[in-house]
């Protein structure tokens, strides 16, 4: 987890991401975000986001990114 | 007779095809009859108030009505100026600024925020514009008084000055770059486009404008559909799109996520790409996916209308290799100069310089920078010609193709975007907190970097930015520095930045 946080704090330094639940619905993410983001964590934790996880719910907070990462680790 | 009013596709068109959809936004669509009617009553409108030669700002949101604006801006003998909810209110103010807009067109979601801008001319509603009765007699008086080498829009691209710069394009240069690019890609009435560019870019001119020349249909893109590539290709296929012209950056966001082993485009024909190199690894899972689509790279700058040079995808990359640039359109012509403005021979680097009907008509309001790139010929002392002078170093590889090779200055292209690093600088530098700031560029990550000095910490920094520039012009990775290192001559030492980032900070 401190590793993701580190990720989302470099992608938007101004953002509290241990609260932020709503990173879609606010429109604080944008498409470049979540591209550079999935080249991350692919990097980062060696998992693969494949197209059909990248649905809105998955990436409205920093705790549903590390599920996610996680329920793909173990798959 | 050769036209020579981008209008008259609109009104050619609307005789066979007038209840057809031609613009279709998420909220609601417009057959050409309307987008006719509309227009012309807005032309109307305008040219009531006394508007005339002049910027109109069309500051509404992503919609077919905004586009039916733009070209009422076109039926009153005036310009466009396009501006976007979502654009940074510093640039949207400096866009203002420069052009001296005296009359601005809104929605209802746009017009609260306008005189927050510092704006004080006149503002109207777009519903309130389509109400007046149009008054043919009036716009036909205007069209007999126009010449094909009158303006249709301004389009603003980064400044290093940290100003930006409108490139004003007129009627005559518009048509050559339609009828050639659709010649090139083949588009007539069934086609049917997805919209991925901004309207506030010319890169939008590619669907927009052969839809009212050929009856054809475009379907805006909701942007967020980007961040999600299956339910974009399930869009594609639910209103069967069959063209789509995006950003190298829009189409990776589709290939890199393997979406084509879920789900395929079933109905795209056509795959342009434009405003940046398409890496070929994204490249050949696109044509894996869509074996029998045309495949098609444009190249070319907003100061020649559009693009000026294409290269149809007609044999195998390997991934080390990159798309070449190709051949310029009919009726343009590439210069390829040197250092000593001499030419340059094959595999020798030189800057990519543009002759023909293609070249806009300059910066608006800005004659300085106007005679800066464009100059008149060096090989022809002769007779006046002009040439536009890219910036951008290319060479011709063996079989006689022209091949992008970078940048001559600071400019970079990131996200599809033109931007001048020293544009980032400037805006940082407002903020009170900083001391000093150097931006890079990361080639291989495709990242912003920013160093700065100052008291203001990162997040103050990042929100700032945020403020003030466009989306895509965000520093990616911001860093604080004690000190910044300077060269011998006094300047910031990039190369030891450059350095100190590849080493990790």
């Amino acid at each position: 987890m401190e590793q993701l946080l580190e990720i989302l704090e470099g992608l938007h330094p101004e953002v509290d991401f241990e609260l932020a639940d709503d990173l879609i619905d606010a429109k604080i993410f944008d498409s470049f975000d979540i591209v550079t983001l999935v080249a991350e964590i692919n990097a980062e934790f060696d998992v693969a986001i494949p197209a059909e996880e990248l649905i809105p719910e998955n990436f409205n907070s920093a705790e549903a990114i590390w599920e996610l990462i996680q329920r793909l680790d173990e798959e | 007779m050769q036209i020579t009013n981008l209008l008259e596709y609109l009104e050619q068109t609307v005789t066979e095809v007038p209840d057809k959809a031609a613009f279709c936004g998420e909220e609601s669509t417009l057959t050409f009859r309307q987008v006719s009617c509309h227009s012309r009553r807005i032309g109307s409108f305008l040219a009531n108030k006394g508007f005339y030669k002049k910027p109109v700002v069309v500051f509404m949101k992503k919609t077919p009505q905004a586009l039916a604006a733009y070209f009422g801006v076109i039926y009153a003998g005036c310009f466009y100026v396009a501006l976007d909810e979502e654009m940074p209110r510093h640039r949207i103010e400096l866009i203002i600024q420069t052009v001296e807009a005296e009359a601005v067109i809104c929605d209802e979601t746009t017009a609260p925020m306008i005189r927050d801008y510092g704006y004080e001319g006149d503002v109207w509603l777009y519903q309130e514009a389509i109400a007046e009765e149009e008054d043919a007699a009036c716009l036909a008086k205007i069209r007999d008084q126009q010449t094909d080498t009158d303006p249709v829009y301004a389009v603003f691209t980064s400044g290093s000055t940290g100003v930006p710069k409108g490139v004003l394009a007129c009627h005559r240069s518009v048509i050559d770059y339609i009828e050639n690019l659709s010649e090139v890609l083949g588009f007539d009435r069934d086609t049917v486009f997805g919209n991925q560019a901004p309207f506030y870019f010319d890169a939008a001119l590619k669907e927009v404008i052969p839809t009212l020349k050929f009856g054809a249909t475009t379907w805006i893109i909701p942007k967020s559909l980007f961040m999600f590539p299956i339910k974009l290709v399930e869009f594609l296929n639910e209103h069967r799109i069959n063209t789509i012209c995006w950003a190298a950056s829009a189409l990776t966001i589709v290939s890199s996520f393997k979406t084509f082993d879920k789900v395929k485009p079933e109905y795209v024909k056509r795959v342009v790409f434009v405003g940046e190199v398409f890496p070929i690894k994204q490249l050949n899972a696109w044509k894996e996916a869509l074996p029998d689509a045309l495949y098609v790279n444009l190249y070319g700058p907003t100061e020649t209308t559009g693009v000026c040079c294409y290269y149809k995808v007609d044999r195998e990359f390997a991934l080390d290799e990159t798309l070449p640039v190709g051949r310029p359109f009919h009726n343009t012509s590439i210069l390829l100069l040197k250092e000593d403005n001499t030419p340059a021979e094959t595999g020798e680097v030189g800057e990519i310089c543009v002759r023909g009907t293609c070249l806009t008509l300059g910066y608006y309001n800005n004659p300085e920078k106007t005679r800066e790139s464009f100059v008149q010929n060096p090989l022809n002392p002769m007779y006046p010609e002009t040439i536009y002078r890219t910036g951008d170093l290319g060479k011709y590889n063996d079989r006689g193709e022209l091949c992008y090779v970078s940048r001559k200055d600071y400019q970079i292209k990131h996200m599809g975007h033109r931007i001048e690093l020293g544009e980032i600088e400037v805006v940082v530098n407002m903020h009170k907190g900083i001391r000093t700031n150097c931006c890079l560029f990361d080639d291989i990550k495709k990242k912003i970097v920013l160093y700065y000095v100052g008291d203001a910490t990162r997040a103050e920094v990042a929100e700032f930015t945020k403020e003030k520039l466009p989306r895509y012009m965000f520093p990616n990775v911001i860093t604080q520095l004690e000190s910044m290192p300077y060269t011998a001559n006094g300047k910031i030492d990039r190369v030891s930045l450059k350095n100190m980032y590849n080493e990790g900070k």
